[in-house]
């Protein structure tokens, strides 16, 4: 299975099955396009119009050479050898702990309803946390590195706990041989020196709430009393980035029908001096103004070509930044396993409440449906782990055929039971950004490694002396 | 080749033999929390 696509003057074909990436000529494209339906010698007659005879068999036995490799047209050997998803033990390794359900932000999209999560509001006591790190370390086998997300809410409305359960960790890392890497998530609001100066020493990640321009930020992330939180928080996010060295945080954000056009906040975001930042789209019910809809969709691929085409532009200069969801690694990445088995929610990663319930994931918090069993008692609800163990890619018909299959593993199980009221289904707004987001990244990989263009996308002009012969 | 170039430096299959031990990060704990993206993430052999 191949994909093929033209992108910001790249001519990009993915061998789905082994990952392997080619940039291309125009023939070589056209060749590899004709390759499964036709014989070789209806390939030179169809082409040999347009292209010298002797080129159109030497891409034919590039093609040739590239199959023997195993990195173009290559058969599907994972699905019935590396896993059988029903067997497989799994292991407890990553907890998202709802630290708080409370929030200093009344942010209209908030998944968590401003932090309560259908339900009270509440901080996680210090036994709770406890407990948690208990349950972890005891289910993990013999995961070393176990993560932990201090997550709410907003975490640092309980900022004491926060301390604790690291310094906690800490102590019981050593005597179980695991390694903790903490990380968290805040909107800033309560962010000052010593809480900085915290954050730098233990957590491995921070992700820090931000939407991009002022007035995209203030509207959706405001006040309870209505005033908006960018002036407050951009000052203390640039702060903890320049004492982080720039490396191991996110300024995150997320666009919805208000900001279509995001790549404007992304940019904003780069030109405020940061350099690691996500900003991804909105989930949320259909019938809110602010969802995105199916119409949006090509405007919204268009934003993600603009903003692969500015940061090829400005790679290698000092205005460079990194943006997460079109991060993609061609020397190595995750193995198959990885991308066959999905995100993890319900097997080896879970979320926590403050009162200690096991949910699938942060997404799943209070819906009673998804209740897995509690921190003290373990995971209970053993049938529906089990459900979420076959929750992979090949458990997901809309998958089967889809190019980016290894790149999204499946997808997210709760965007997929919001819409479609099952775990094996497929958000299909999602699905089109993400592949588009995939394009895009292979796209900034070409451009970057030095592959030539095979058209000037400014003038369309053929860019190489092969396209030129057209 | 002249017509063709491979950017990749290892392909998928090779995974297949040495993979599977599980120590790296969850996906949803990298940045996302509302989207799954796993092909970013990075193998623990290769740090």
């Amino acid at each position: 299975m191949i994909h093929r696509y033209y992108n910001n003057g790249y001519y990009i074909v993915l061998d789905v099955n082994s990952g392997a990436v080619h940039v291309v000529d125009e023939l070589a494209y056209e060749v590899i396009g004709l390759y499964e339906e036709h014989q070789p010698e209806e390939i030179v007659s169809r082409l040999r119009g347009r292209w010298p005879e002797g080129e159109i068999r030497e891409v034919l036995d590039d093609v040739e050479t590239l199959k023997s490799q195993g990195t173009l047209f290559t058969e599907d050997t994972y699905k019935d050898r590396v896993i059988d998803f029903k067997k497989r033990s799994t292991v407890v390794k990553a907890l998202c702990l709802h630290i708080a359900h409370d929030c200093n932000l009344a942010c209209r999209y908030c998944f968590a309803e401003e932090g309560e999560y259908h339900g009270r509001r509440a901080l996680m006591s210090y036994e709770v946390g406890k407990q948690a790190l208990d349950f972890l370390i005891a289910n993990s086998g013999n995961r070393r590195n176990l993560e932990v997300d201090f997550f709410g809410g907003e975490p640092l409305m309980n900022w004491q706990v926060v301390k604790d359960l690291v310094a906690y960790g800490r102590e019981q890392e050593k005597i179980h041989d695991k390694n903790f890497r903490f990380t968290l998530t805040t909107n800033g609001i309560l962010l000052n020196d010593e809480v900085q100066d915290f954050l730098n020493k233990e957590m491995s990640n921070v992700v820090l709430s931000i939407d991009g321009r002022k007035e995209v930020n203030d509207k959706m992330r405001p006040f309870r009393n209505g005033h908006g939180s960018y002036d407050l928080i951009v000052p203390k996010f640039q702060k903890l980035a320049e004492s982080r060295d720039q490396n191991n945080y996110y300024v995150r954000g997320t666009f919805t029908r208000n900001n279509l056009d995001f790549s404007e906040d992304v940019l904003h975001l780069a030109d405020l001096g940061f350099k690691q930042i996500s900003v991804e789209p909105v989930v949320a019910a259909p019938e809110e103004p602010y969802a995105l809809r199916e119409e949006d969709v090509p405007f919204i691929c268009e934003q993600y070509d603009k903003l692969a085409a500015e940061m090829v532009r400005r790679h290698g200069t000092d205005k460079d930044f990194n943006f997460f969801h079109f991060m993609i690694d061609l020397t190595g990445g995750p193995c198959v396993y990885k991308r066959l088995s999905g995100c993890g929610s319900g097997t080896e990663y879970l979320a926590v409440t403050p009162w200690g319930d096991l949910y699938p994931c942060h997404q799943f918090v209070g819906n009673e449906k998804f209740l897995m069993g509690n921190v003290f008692d373990g995971v209970t609800n053993t049938e529906l782990r089990d459900e979420f163990k076959c929750c992979n890619v090949y458990a997901k018909e809309k998958c089967r055929n889809c190019f980016a299959k290894f790149y999204c593993s499946g997808g997210c199980a709760a965007n997929s039971y919001n819409f479609h009221g099952s775990i094996t289904d497929a958000y299909d707004v999602g699905c089109e950004l993400e592949k588009k987001r995939v394009e895009c990244a292979i796209m900034i990989k070409a451009a970057t490694a030095g592959a030539p263009a095979a058209k000037d996308v400014v003038t369309g002009a053929p860019a190489s002396e092969e396209a030129a012969r057209e | 080749m002249k017509h063709i170039q491979t950017l990749n430096t290892q392909i998928l299959q090779n995974t297949v033999k040495k993979g599977g031990c599980g120590e790296c990060q969850t996906s949803c704990q990298s940045a996302c929390k509302t989207s799954c993206t796993v092909g970013n993430q990075t193998c623990e052999h290769q740090k």
